[in-house]
C-alpha cells in the first residue's frame, strides 16, 4: 500500500521535494512540498473547485506561462559575480532544457548588452580582419543543432574517498548540465569570409562581459563544428546564456563557449589566459598538469530516483536518466541494480544526436531491500563511463574538473534514496 | 558540407572543414579528403566564394580591442612598475577581497610558494601559474573585480610586480614592463602537459 506524504527529511528550504500523495481513492499524485506555501497550496487542491467545464476558461494571451503548481526553479550556488546556477535536471523530461531553466556559470554576473550595439571583431592571422554587427552576422546562412552544455566542474564534489555526500541531489551534483537547440552561424563560415592565413592553428575567443572573459580554441575545432550562436530553443539566445551572441562549441567543456562573444582572433598558439592556466587544467598525481583538456568525456546521470525522493511502495519503478559524450553519441547505457555487479541494457529514446543528452530508461521492479542503482554509458567511441576507482588510480587525489565517473544512488528499506557512491568505496 | 577547394586549401595542414556530424576529430588532409569529410551543410551548395557582410576592421579598431597579452610578451603595452608602487596600488585596490598578504581571502588566494613534487595542495600564483604575463592579461581585464578597466599600464604592472614579490618570484627592487615580464621564468612552467585524453576503450586517462 501507499503510504501518506513523508515529512521532509531535510531542513535545508531550497531543496525541492517531491513526495507522493495518496488520495481517498488510493492514486497516486505527484505534488512539490518545498515551502508551508507548497503545503497550503497542496491542501487548497484538494478543496473542492469549481468544474473548469462549467465556467469560461481564460482568453489568449501574448506569451504563455508555467501552471501555478509547476515552478522548476534553478539552484543558485551564491549570489555573487563569479557565481552559478544549476539546472533541475530531476524536474525535467525528455532531453531539451527550457531556456529560462539552463544552467548558468558567469565570471563576471551578465551583462545588459543591446543587440543594435554589439559587434564581433574577427582579426589576427587573416587576411581581412573584419567587424560584424548582429544584422551582419544573422545574415549569413544558419543552422541549427541539438547539442549539450556541461561545465567541466560539473560533478566536483563527489570524488573524495574522505568526503562523500548522502545527502546531494543530482540538480546539486550534476545540475551544470543543459541541452538546447542551438542556432547560429559555423564559425568556419566566417573564417572563411576572412580568409585564414596559413601558419593559424588557434583562436582567441573574448567576451564583453566584465571579466572579459578569454579562451583559446584549437584551429582544428573551430572548423569543425563551432557555432556563433544567437538562437536557443527557437528564440534569441537568453542573456544569462550570452546575448546577443556566443561562441558554441559541441562538446567541449562549457567555458570554452565563450559568451557576449566580442573578439575572435587568430593566432597560432594558445593565449595561455587565466582560465586555461590557473583553472580548468588538472593536476594529475604524477608531477604534471594537464592542460588544455577540452572535450567533455561520456557521462551519465540517473535522475529518477534520486535524494532526496522517497518511494512509497515496492514494486515496478522507472529508472530514467540521461546519458552524453562530448566525443560522438551515445552508444549504448547499462543500468545495475545492484551496485554494479550485474549490468542490463536500459533502453535510449531516440533520434540519438552527436554531442547531445539521451533520455535512458529501465523499468526494475524493487523487492523492497536496500539496493544501489547506478547507470554506465559507453559512446560510440568505445569509451565506457569510468569508475571514480579509475579515475583516482589515473589521475590522483587532486583533480577538480572532468569528474565523469560512474553515480550510485541508494534505495533504503524505507524508500529513502540518497547518494550512495559512498556505499562503494 | 561543401567545402570548396578554394576556403580549404588556405586551411591545409591545420585544420578541416566538417559538420561537427563525426565523432572522430578530423584531422589535416589533403583538400579532396575534406570535401569528402561532411555531408550535411554548414553552407548552402550555391554560397558565393565571399559574402562581404560586414565591414573592414579598422587598425584603430583593432587597437582598442586587441588587449590579450601572451607568453612571449606579445600585446603588452607600454609603462612599468616596481613592487615598492605595486604595493601601493594592492593596499587600495586588491587588499579588501584578496587580503593583506594576499592568502587571507575572502576571495581567490593569491600568493602560495609552496612548491610541490606530486600534487598541489593549495593552487596560486606562486606554485601553479606556468606564465607571469597571464597576471597581466588577466588583471587588465578583470580586476578590481567591480571596477575593472580602471588601473592604468603602469598601475597594472605595479601591481603584477608585487603579486609575483609576494609569491616569492621577484625580488623586492624588481621593475615590470614589456621586457621584464615575459623573462620571468614561473615555478609551474615545465609541470603542464597538453590533454592525452582520446576516448575509445584504451586505459582510463
Ligand atoms: C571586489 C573583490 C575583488 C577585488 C577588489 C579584487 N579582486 Fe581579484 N578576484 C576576485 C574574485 C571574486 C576572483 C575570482 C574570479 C573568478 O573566479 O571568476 C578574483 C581573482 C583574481 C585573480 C586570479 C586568481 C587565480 O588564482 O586564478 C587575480 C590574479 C586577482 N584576482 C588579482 C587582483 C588584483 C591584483 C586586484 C587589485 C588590483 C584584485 N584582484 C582586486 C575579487 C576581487
Amino acid at each position: 500500500m501507499a503510504r501518506d506524504a513523508e515529512t521532509p527529511r531535510t531542513d535545508r528550504s531550497n531543496l525541492s521535494r517531491r513526495a507522493w500523495i495518496t488520495t481517498a481513492s488510493g492514486v497516486v499524485a505527484a505534488g512539490l512540498i518545498r515551502t508551508q506555501s507548497d503545503a497550503i497550496r497542496l491542501s487548497a487542491q484538494e478543496a473542492p473547485r469549481a468544474d473548469p467545464t462549467k465556467v469560461p476558461g481564460r482568453f489568449v494571451s501574448p506569451v504563455g506561462s508555467r501552471a501555478p503548481a509547476e515552478q522548476p526553479r534553478r539552484l543558485l550556488r551564491t549570489e555573487a559575480l563569479s557565481s552559478s546556477s544549476r539546472t533541475p535536471l530531476d524536474q525535467l523530461m525528455g532531453t531539451i532544457t527550457p531556456a529560462d531553466l539552463h544552467f548558468e556559470r558567469h565570471h563576471g554576473g551578465v551583462p545588459d548588452i543591446r543587440v543594435e550595439d554589439h559587434e564581433l571583431l574577427v582579426h589576427g592571422m587573416v587576411e581581412r580582419p573584419m567587424v560584424f554587427t548582429m544584422s551582419d552576422i544573422m545574415r549569413y546562412p544558419r543552422v541549427s543543432r541539438i547539442r549539450f552544455l556541461e561545465c567541466s566542474g560539473n560533478g566536483g564534489g563527489v570524488y573524495s574517498r574522505d568526503r562523500m555526500p548522502t545527502e546531494i541531489t543530482v540538480q546539486q551534483l550534476d545540475g551544470l548540465l543543459s541541452t538546447s537547440e542551438w542556432t547560429g552561424v559555423p564559425v568556419s563560415t566566417i573564417l572563411r569570409e576572412v580568409g585564414v592565413r596559413p601558419g593559424a592553428s588557434w583562436i582567441l575567443a573574448e567576451g564583453s562581459d566584465s571579466a572579459v572573459m578569454s579562451r583559446s580554441v584549437p584551429l582544428e575545432k573551430v572548423m569543425d563544428d563551432a557555432l556563433l550562436a544567437f538562437g536557443q530553443n527557437g528564440e534569441m539566445i537568453r542573456p544569462e546564456q550570452g546575448y546577443p551572441l556566443r561562441l558554441f562549441l559541441p562538446g567541449f567543456e562549457g567555458n570554452t563557449s565563450v559568451k557576449w562573444l566580442r573578439r575572435i582572433e587568430v593566432t597560432d598558439a594558445p593565449t595561455h589566459t587565466r582560465d586555461e592556466t590557473s583553472k580548468y587544467t588538472d593536476p594529475l598525481g604524477d608531477g604534471t598538469v594537464r592542460q588544455f583538456s577540452l572535450a567533455m568525456d561520456a557521462k551519465s546521470v540517473i535522475t529518477f530516483p534520486s535524494y532526496p525522493y522517497v518511494l512509497p511502495d515496492r514494486g515496478w519503478w522507472e529508472i530514467r536518466g540521461l546519458a552524453w559524450s562530448g566525443r560522438g553519441r551515445v552508444a549504448r547505457v547499462d543500468v545495475s541494480t545492484d551496485g554494479g555487479r550485474n549490468w542490463v541494457a536500459a533502453e535510449l529514446q531516440g533520434p540519438i544526436l552527436p554531442k547531445s543528452t539521451v533520455r535512458f530508461r529501465h523499468l526494475f521492479e524493487w523487492n523492497g531491500r536496500d539496493t544501489l542503482l547506478m547507470s554506465r554509458v559507453t559512446d560510440e567511441t568505445g569509451y565506457v563511463q569510468p569508475t571514480v576507482e579509475q579515475l583516482w588510480e589515473a589521475r590522483g587525489p587532486s583533480t577538480s574538473y572532468h569528474q565523469n565517473h560512474q553515480r550510485a544512488w541508494k534505495l533504503a528499506r524505507t524508500g529513502e534514496v540518497t547518494f550512495g557512491l559512498g556505499e562503494l568505496v | 558540407m561543401r567545402c570548396r577547394a578554394l576556403a580549404c586549401a588556405v586551411l591545409v595542414g591545420v585544420t578541416a572543414c566538417g559538420t561537427g556530424e563525426s565523432s572522430v576529430p578530423l584531422m589535416s588532409g589533403t583538400p579532396d579528403a575534406m570535401m569528402l569529410a561532411g555531408t550535411a551543410g554548414d553552407l548552402p551548395a550555391n554560397a558565393p566564394a565571399r559574402f562581404d557582410f560586414g565591414r573592414r576592421a579598422s587598425d584603430d579598431r583593432i587597437a582598442l580591442w586587441d588587449i590579450d597579452v601572451r607568453p612571449d610578451g606579445a600585446g603588452l603595452p607600454p609603462g612599468r612598475g616596481s613592487v615598492a608602487e605595486g604595493r601601493a596600488v594592492y593596499d587600495v585596490h586588491c587588499v579588501a577581497c584578496h587580503g593583506p598578504t594576499g592568502t587571507e581571502g575572502p576571495n581567490d588566494q593569491l600568493v602560495n610558494s609552496e612548491q610541490w613534487d606530486l600534487y598541489p595542495t593549495g593552487r596560486a600564483v606562486g606554485n601553479y601559474w606556468p606564465y607571469a604575463t597571464t597576471l597581466y592579461d588577466y588583471i587588465r581585464k578583470a580586476m578590481p573585480q567591480l571596477t575593472p578597466g580602471i588601473l592604468s599600464h603602469d598601475q597594472v604592472y605595479a601591481v603584477v610586480a608585487y603579486v609575483l614579490y609576494m609569491n616569492e618570484i621577484v625580488p623586492e627592487d624588481a621593475v615590470m614592463d614589456a621586457q621584464t615580464l615575459p623573462a620571468v621564468v614561473m615555478p609551474a612552467r615545465d609541470k603542464f602537459v597538453v590533454d592525452d585524453r582520446i576516448g575509445g576503450s584504451g586505459p582510463v586517462r
